[in-house]
Formats: structure tokens, C-alpha cells, sequence
């Protein structure tokens, strides 16, 4: 497999009146075609914006990427998004590489009917004509599984439900035949069994298709049926990158660690305490000089408080920023597993 | 666990929470939205009573009925066996120190230009409870309490984060030494690894103080975590109700099934052998509820029965109560 992503250094900042905020800090990944890569965090950890910025969709001013490169495409097509011209980032956009968002009711025009809003990007990408674009809408729908799909195409969002509408913008997102999809949280603002219908749908999709997917949430339960690979960020940084399986059996940074335990598991065989993380995420207009997880760390050492570690090979395929070797140290605060 | 001999603490029976619909300058009634339509279930002293239900099903209707914020189309709640829709004036007031809620959204349920001491001291005024010094004692030692610096009594909510402010909201209710608090959604504007501090604080109180909690949630993982028994609801009906283990091993409701299937599990080894069940479409509208069976439209063991007639809602032994025709033939 080749890569079709690849995101070198890639720092993001917004300039605001109470500071500069450091979104993203140089992070690095790949993604290989027909991939799917989970990028794991919490609020404001910056993986939203770090997919934002590769597709030069972050508001400026306040924000500026403010370095990096992002590599995209295979052979002689290979190009540095950063450096495109704002004509050629618009071939990119919409065509190559799609996005669907956590809130499908903000994200449709409410006052043009689904039949426009999906044959808009088959005209503009796919240079199609009016009859053809409405014909390749009707096959879309059908293939998100909309029922009644050609008589559906005159009705506006507001007739749609929340599951109906992100079928919908999966299959705007689809239109142009793609070759990376971005998920930014597409099952959040969503009930769990519609969810599962969702997961279902684009895992099929991908199948059939063969796209690349990058698939950004905070839920790790969703991730481990649908990625390949994940990468947990914290505080704008990447803290771990590995397999899915390695990840959840051997996760080797703290955090991973602290988040996996702080789950509760519907297949848990007895309720145990859940162990928290204790704290809170630091405040990304003043970072902390070391690691930014040294506050609320439970193997940190003296070094983590002075020098941020590097995100470095820690076995096959898997990646950790940390000073500590997580197999070997024991946590202070020692209160894993005690029952309840 | 079984429920012989335990004290019941609210019992519900047959409760109804309709929403009238109008229309035109008369406000004349067109229709209802059967938000909750007829519930039949008990809470124990000193449990958790999981409520789950995906949204718009009625739960925080639920909750919210049970405490008399809305006044219930029909139906009885009795609180230790006295009846709360019957209640007016001074007398509901007078049961309100003893049922508390915890709301969901942080971030709107505190008044932004109160300081936290006069929140958290609120519902002591109300109540009259203490004095003024009396009360602020209270207040720092229910600060200390749910885990907050008392030095913070004089600040305001946006100072703090959202797990704060869930704690803030704790301590608002705990003010007046409730036996019953209703958590609606406590923990689903937080992040991860926040909601399991707020999960681990309410486990400790309720081991300190003794309470009894019914707990709204609609993600899974979180109620059986923290549930006693748990009831699912679909469209304004508890489907089933059961022990939280028993409800996990063998979940007897079809919908029940599917909702369980349908929760992520964090380990892709695991994940990569399930078999989901995939409901088709959506829930119908609760002012046009299916005949019959509330959940037959999305049924995959539909049967003709369903419908017709609705089924009773029944108990299957050790407390295991199913509303479903498949068990009652």
C-alpha cells in the first residue's frame, strides 16, 4: 500500500485577544490508501482542527498554520496542500478528499432541497449537467439507503431526520468518488442504535468503495470496530500511534492508559471503581514547558516536568511520547481495581 | 440483588405526561405528545434505578414528572407512600427537600451571576433552613464535599470547568440532605475522562449519605456502570425492567437486544466477533404512536399480535419485568 496522506510537523495557532492558542503542535501521520485512521482525544485536544487545517479550512485571521506540510496523493500526483493556490485546494475540497461533520442539521442548507445541495458538487466537480446530476443524486441516496430516494430529492433538511441527514451528507460526501473521507465526530450528536446503522453504512461503503477514511471522535468504544490504526492526542500533541489491537492491549502512554481505564465496559464482568483521571487538560494559551500531560500523570518522573518527549517508535508499528516505559513503572496513585 | 423485603421509597403508578398541542387563535386542542404514557415501576431505598432510552423516549419527562415540575396528565407518584400529584402549595414545597435533581447541562443549570456560595445556598433559603452563618458553614462543607476548594465560595460558574460545575450542581443538591435525587444525564456534556469523576463522586455520596438515585442516561456503558436494576424505555413505555446483570445477560425485550448490540465496546477484539442487530429506520412521533406495540414498526420478531393489542407489561420472575407478546402467548 502506498501512502496517500502524509502530514509532516503540521502547527496550527490562533492569534486571539487573550493569547495565542496552540492548537496543534507539530504533529505527524500517514495514512495509507483505503485506510482508516481514528484520531482519539478530547475537547480541545486539537484533532478537529489539526483535519481542518490540511484542508485549509480554518478561519484566518485568528488562525494560521503556521507550519508543516501535508502530502497528498500517490506517484507524480503528490502535492503539498499548504502550498496550493486557493483555485487548486478547491479542486481538492469536495473532490478528493470529502468531509462529513458531527452536526448534519448545521451542516445542509436548510433553505435548498437535498436534491440541490448534493447535485451542486456533481456539477462543479464533475462538470455533469442538470439531468445527469439529478439522476447520480437518485443513485446516491439509494446507495446511504434512503428509501423512496427519487421522491425524497425535492424535500428540504428540516423533513429529515438526524440519521436520514447524515446519510444524506455521506452521500454528498461521496458524490465525486473520493479518496480520503474525514469523519469529524459523524456519530456524536446521534442515538446508539441509529449509530450503529451509521458505522455500518460507511464500514460497507469503504469496502466497496476502497477510500481512505480518517475518523475523528472522543469515543473509544466506536473506534475499535472501525480503525486500522489510532492516534490519541492531548493538549495539540500526538501522545501514542498504533495498530487498533496493539493500542487497546498494550496502550503504552499514560493517557491511553488513564482513558481506556476511566470506561465503563457494558461487558464488564462486576462493577469495579472506575479509575479517573485525575485534573485537568492545561490550558493551550499556556502550555506547560514539559509534557503536557505532567500534571495529571500518574508515572511521571522529574524529566517530564522540564522536557517534552518526542513521539518515538516504542515497538512494531507503534509510537509513544513518553519518558517513562509504561510496562515497567508502577502508577502512584495506585488505585486501579479496587472494588467497589 | 433481589427486591424482597427492601422498602420501597417511590412507587409509580400509571403515570401519564401528555403535552397539549394547539392550534389557531382559540388554542384549540388538536392533539397530545404522549411524552410519557403510562408507567408502572418502584425504587428502592438506597438503589440506583437506571433509566435508559434513546432520545425522545420520555425519560427526563420522567424524572421531571416524578418531582412535579410538570404536573402528570394522570396517574400517581407516592413518595413513601404519599401521593405527590395530589400535593399542592406548602405541602409539595414541604416534600421537595427531600427529592433533588441534577441536570444535565452544566453550563445552563447555574445562574451565571450568582457566586457559587449562593447557589449551593439557595435551597437552603428556600427551605429555611439555619441561619445565615449556619448556612455558610453548610455551604463550605458541602464544597468540601463534592470535592471543590470552600475557598471558592465567592466565585462565579464561568471560573470553573464543566466537571466543576457538575460538581457545583451536586452540592446544590445535597444542600438539603435529600433521600432521593434525580440525575438526569449528569455526565453526557463531559468529557471522558471528567465523567468518570463525577461517576466516581456520586458512588461515594450515595455510599455516605445513603441516597437513592434514579439515573437518566441514554449511553449504556455509564448505566450498568452505575445501576442497581435498569428500565428501558421506547416512546413513553418502559419495554423492560431488570436487574443491571440479569438485563445484560439476558435482555428478553427485542428492543432491549438491539439497544445492547448496538453499544460500542472498547476492545476491537471483541468488536471484530459481534453480530449486530441493526434496527431499520426511526422512532415514530410520540403524538402519533403506533397501535399496538409501541416499538412494532422497527420490530425484527414482529408479530400480527403486536399490531392490534398492546402487551402487558409483566414480571418473568426475580423482578424481570418485559412488556412483549412474544412471552405471552
Amino acid at each position: 500500500m502506498s501512502k496517500l496522506l502524509e502530514v509532516k510537523g503540521l502547527e496550527t495557532r490562533f492569534f486571539t485577544q487573550d493569547g495565542v492558542v496552540h492548537a496543534v503542535n507539530g504533529i505527524s501521520y500517514h495514512l495509507d490508501e483505503g485506510e482508516t485512521l481514528a484520531i482519539v482525544g478530547e475537547s480541545g485536544c486539537g484533532k478537529s482542527v489539526g483535519v481542518m487545517s490540511l484542508m485549509r479550512l480554518i478561519p484566518q485571521p485568528p488562525g494560521k498554520i503556521t507550519g508543516g506540510q501535508v502530502w497528498f496523493g500517490t506517484g507524480d500526483d503528490r502535492k503539498d496542500l499548504l502550498k496550493l493556490t486557493d483555485d487548486e485546494i478547491r479542486q481538492v475540497r469536495g473532490n478528493r478528499i470529502a468531509m462529513i461533520f458531527q452536526d448534519p442539521m448545521t451542516s445542509l442548507n436548510p433553505v435548498l432541497t437535498i436534491g440541490f445541495q448534493i447535485s451542486e458538487a456533481l456539477m462543479l466537480h464533475m462538470g455533469m449537467d442538470k439531468a445527469a446530476a439529478r439522476k447520480r443524486s437518485v443513485e446516491l441516496l439509494e446507495l446511504v439507503g434512503i428509501p423512496r430516494a427519487a421522491d425524497r430529492l425535492d424535500d428540504y433538511p428540516h423533513q429529515f431526520s438526524g440519521g436520514m441527514r447524515q446519510r444524506v451528507m455521506i452521500a454528498m460526501g461521496l458524490s465525486c468518488n473520493p479518496q480520503l473521507l474525514i469523519a469529524d465526530e459523524p456519530t456524536t450528536a446521534l442515538d446508539v442504535t441509529i449509530q450503529a446503522q451509521i458505522t455500518d453504512l460507511v464500514k460497507r461503503l469503504r469496502d466497496d468503495i476502497g477510500m481512505a477514511i480518517i475518523w475523528i471522535t472522543h469515543d473509544l468504544g466506536v473506534v475499535a470496530g472501525l480503525a486500522d490504526r489510532v492516534v490519541v492526542m492531548y493538549a495539540g500533541f500526538i501522545v501514542e500511534e498504533a495498530a487498533v489491537k496493539d493500542l487497546y492491549a498494550t496502550p503504552m502512554h499514560p493517557y491511553t492508559i488513564g482513558l481506556l481505564g476511566s470506561l465503563p465496559r457494558l461487558d464488564a464482568a462486576r462493577s469495579h471503581r472506575l479509575v479517573s483521571i485525575e485534573g485537568l487538560p492545561p490550558d493551550l494559551i499556556d502550555l506547560p514547558k514539559g509534557c503536557p500531560f505532567y500534571a495529571r500523570c500518574a508515572y511521571h518522573i522529574d524529566q517530564c516536568a522540564t522536557e517534552n518527549p518526542k513521539l518515538e517508535p516504542v515497538a512494531t508499528g507503534h509510537k509513544a511520547a513518553c519518558w517513562v516505559d509504561v510496562t515497567k513503572a508502577v502508577p502512584a496513585k495506585a488505585k486501579a481495581g479496587e472494588t467497589r | 440483588m433481589s427486591n424482597n423485603g427492601r422498602e420501597k421509597l417511590v412507587q409509580i403508578r400509571g403515570l401519564k405526561m401528555w403535552f397539549p398541542i394547539t392550534r389557531g387563535i382559540l388554542q384549540r386542542h388538536v392533539a397530545d405528545v404522549k411524552a410519557v404514557d403510562g408507567l408502572n415501576f418502584d425504587v428502592y431505598k438506597g438503589e440506583t434505578l437506571g433509566l435508559v432510552g434513546e432520545s425522545g423516549c420520555g425519560k427526563s419527562t420522567t424524572g421531571r414528572s416524578i418531582l412535579q415540575l410538570y404536573r402528570p396528565t394522570a396517574g400517581q407518584v407516592l413518595f413513601e407512600d404519599k401521593n405527590l400529584v395530589n400535593m399542592k402549595g406548602e405541602d409539595l414545597r414541604h416534600m421537595r427537600r427531600r427529592m433533588q435533581m441534577i441536570f444535565q447541562d452544566p453550563y445552563a443549570s447555574l445562574n451565571p451571576r450568582m457566586t457559587v456560595g449562593s447557589i449551593v445556598a439557595e435551597p437552603l433559603e428556600v427551605h429555611s433552613i439555619g441561619n445565615r452563618s449556619e448556612r455558610l458553614n453548610r455551604v463550605r462543607e458541602l464544597l468540601a464535599v463534592v470535592g471543590l476548594n470552600p475557598y471558592f465560595i465567592n466565585r462565579y460558574p464561568h471560573e470553573f470547568s464543566g466537571g466543576q460545575r457538575q460538581r457545583i450542581g451536586v452540592a446544590r443538591a445535597l444542600a438539603v440532605n435529600p433521600s432521593f435525587i434525580v440525575c438526569d444525564e449528569p455526565i453526557s456534556a463531559l468529557d471522558v475522562s471528567i465523567q468518570a469523576q463525577v461517576i466516581n463522586l456520586l458512588e461515594d455520596l450515595q455510599a455516605q449519605f445513603g441516597l437513592t438515585y434514579l439515573f437518566i442516561a441514554h449511553d449504556l456503558s455509564v448505566v450498568r456502570h452505575i445501576s442497581d436494576r435498569i428500565a428501558v424505555m421506547y416512546l413513553g413505555k418502559i419495554m423492560e425492567l431488570a436487574d443491571r446483570d440479569e438485563l445484560y445477560r439476558n435482555p428478553m425485550h427485542p428492543y432491549s437486544q438491539a439497544l445492547l448490540s448496538a453499544v460500542p465496546i472498547p476492545d476491537p477484539v471483541i468488536e471484530e466477533k459481534r453480530q449486530r442487530i441493526i434496527l431499520e429506520g426511526d422512532v415514530p412521533s410520540p403524538v402519533n404512536p403506533p397501535k399496538g406495540c409501541h416499538f412494532c414498526t422497527r420490530c425484527p420478531k414482529v408479530m400480527d399480535i403486536c399490531k392490534e393489542q398492546e402487551p402487558e407489561f409483566r414480571d418473568y420472575g426475580n423482578g424481570h419485568q418485559v412488556a412483549c407478546w412474544l412471552y405471552q402467548k
